[in-house]
């Protein structure tokens, strides 16, 4: 993949055993031990009780469409050949919601609510995306 | 301590917005709109001992305040940048008003400019924030049309709103901008026809229903009370202000639905001591149609999931029977980057003055304005009057 010409996501200490994780193919997000939040994105602390202890759970990857929208220009000029592509809010089964594509369905028949699981786009050799597909 | 009534506006100037900045500079945009404001207020560049400014997308700079200063030999006693979006110009007038009150300064400058399809500049644009970066753009979700995008469809989910209400407040709009000589799209009236037939570019939302990027300033002065009177305008007295935020990313908002405007307006009501329906115009930020019905739901003038309805039954034009936007709003005068924020501001301050020439709201006295940041993620509010 020579040529991918999206913004890609640049790790930070945080975040990277989420991007990790995703490279293997694995939904992970982050719990607190003190007040059981879970918590996406990933952070030093949690932002409910800000506690610093925060564990790393494997989690289903099962969700719902929360929001979407079908792009039908470009938001980006690395989108420019996919249009129509959907942007959706997914909300996951543990709480958190995420922003991220639905694929493997018509753009047209995502709706909200739509149960959904991820699937991992590997688009460079670097980077696994977290996208999700119908369940 | 309170802020209500302790200052006001006595002063403003706005260029008309431009599609390209041609050889224009943000510096000077801001240099003229300055200028001309000081000028209107009636006083002298001498007079101006607080600064506050807003960033600049097209020549981005870290300093701003002093780079804004040092370019007018402005010598202020309180200056700062406020970094609140499309929010910022609102968040100005109190921020002033404590400014004054507090005793750290006695008349604000209130100013910014932006350019857009500049030439003569070869800087970089801002990066997107942080958190953003790496979480939303990788998908495609960047800057603000996508954004909205959201929030509409889970609008029209959750409430039933439907294309045709949303697109009636770009019509509206229209018919307030075919009143404004500043307005970038004022020459001809639209139907929602014409909205719903423009290309779309986010589904739910369509060309007309979405701001236009472009150039130009606006500046207002802010000072106290007492010298208020010596000016040769009606004074337009800061009655309330409410700000709130708490998220970035809209993905992170608790609500796409509900949104920061609802404690920001409750804030700047209680201040005043006012309800929503004692406001004789309201100008609500509108960078998309949806942002002003989610506003007026949020503000308290219609109960929430029934802001489609209230816009589709109400005439929002300057002569009808909720004037909404009375300068055309965003959508037709232009967003000129923060300028964009400070036109509702301006706008606002115009009616109160009685300036609103072909498009004044009769007897208007008190009003509100909304000023709104990124994605819904930054809000401030505002109750303007004239006693």
């Amino acid at each position: 993949m020579p040529d991918y010409k999206k913004p890609l996501p640049h790790p930070t200490p945080a975040s990277r055993p989420f991007w990790e994780a995703a490279k293997r193919h694995e939904l992970q997000i982050q719990r607190c031990t003190k007040c059981s939040a879970h918590i996406f994105y990933p952070r030093e602390l949690c932002p409910e009780c800000l506690a610093p202890d925060l564990q790393w759970i494997k989690v289903s990857g099962k969700g719902s469409v929360y929001s979407f929208t079908i792009a039908q220009q470009a938001t980006h000029h690395g989108f420019a050949e996919e249009v129509p592509y959907v942007i959706a809010i997914v909300e996951l089964d543990e709480g958190p919601r995420l922003t991220t594509n639905i694929t493997g369905c018509k753009p047209e028949a995502v709706r909200i609510g739509m149960p959904v699981v991820a699937s991992f786009d590997d688009v460079t050799p670097e980077m696994t995306l977290v996208k999700f597909r119908p369940a | 301590m309170s802020i209500k009534g302790k200052a006001a506006v006595v002063g403003f100037a706005e260029t008309k917005p431009q599609k390209s900045s041609g050889d224009r500079t943000a510096l000077g945009i801001i240099g003229e709109v300055a200028r001309d404001a000081i000028a209107d207020a009636g006083l002298e560049k001498k007079d101006i001992d607080g600064l506050l400014t807003g960033i600049a997308f097209g020549d981005f700079s870290v300093l701003w305040p002093s780079v804004v200063a040092e370019y007018l030999r402005l010598h202020p006693r309180y200056f700062s940048q406020v970094e609140l979006g499309g929010a910022s110009p609102a968040g100005m007038v109190w921020r002033a008003a404590a400014a004054i009150e507090a005793g750290m300064c006695n008349t604000v400058l209130c100013v910014v400019g932006d350019t857009w399809g500049n030439r003569t500049l070869a800087l970089k644009p801002p990066p997107f924030p942080r958190m953003d970066a790496e979480f939303d753009a990788p998908y495609g979700l960047i800057a603000a049309n996508p954004g909205y995008a959201l929030i509409a469809q889970r609008h029209m989910h959750e409430f039933g709103t439907t294309p045709q209400q949303m697109a009636k407040v770009a019509v509206d709009q229209r018919k307030n901008a075919c009143k404004n000589p500043a307005a970038m799209f004022g020459n001809k009236e639209i139907t929602v026809d014409d909205v719903l037939n423009s290309r779309m570019i986010v589904d739910p939302l369509h060309l007309l229903e979405i701001v236009s990027p472009c150039s130009g300033g606006g500046a207002f002065i802010v000072t106290s009370a007492e010298r208020a009177k010596q000016g040769p305008h009606r004074p337009v007295y800061l009655l309330g202000a409410g700000e709130a935020g708490g998220h970035c990313g809209i993905t992170r908002a608790p609500s796409l639905t509900t949104s920061l405007v609802k404690p920001a307006a409750e804030a700047a009501f209680a201040m005043a001591g006012v309800a929503p329906k004692d406001m004789h115009f309201v100008q609500p930020y509108d960078c998309y149609t949806i942002t002003v019905i989610v506003t007026l739901e949020d503000a308290g003038f219609c109960k929430k999931g029934e802001g489609g309805r209230f816009v589709e039954e109400h005439d929002l034009s300057y002569k009808g029977d909720f004037p909404s936007n009375t300068h055309g709003g965003q959508l037709s005068y232009g967003q000129p980057g923060l300028a964009g924020g400070m036109s509702h501001v301006i706008e606002g301050v115009r009616q109160l003055m009685e300036r609103g020439e072909g498009r004044q709201v009769k007897d208007a006295t008190i009003g509100y304005v909304n000023g709104n940041g990124g994605i819904m993620s930054e809000q401030c509010s505002l109750v303007l009057g004239v006693q």
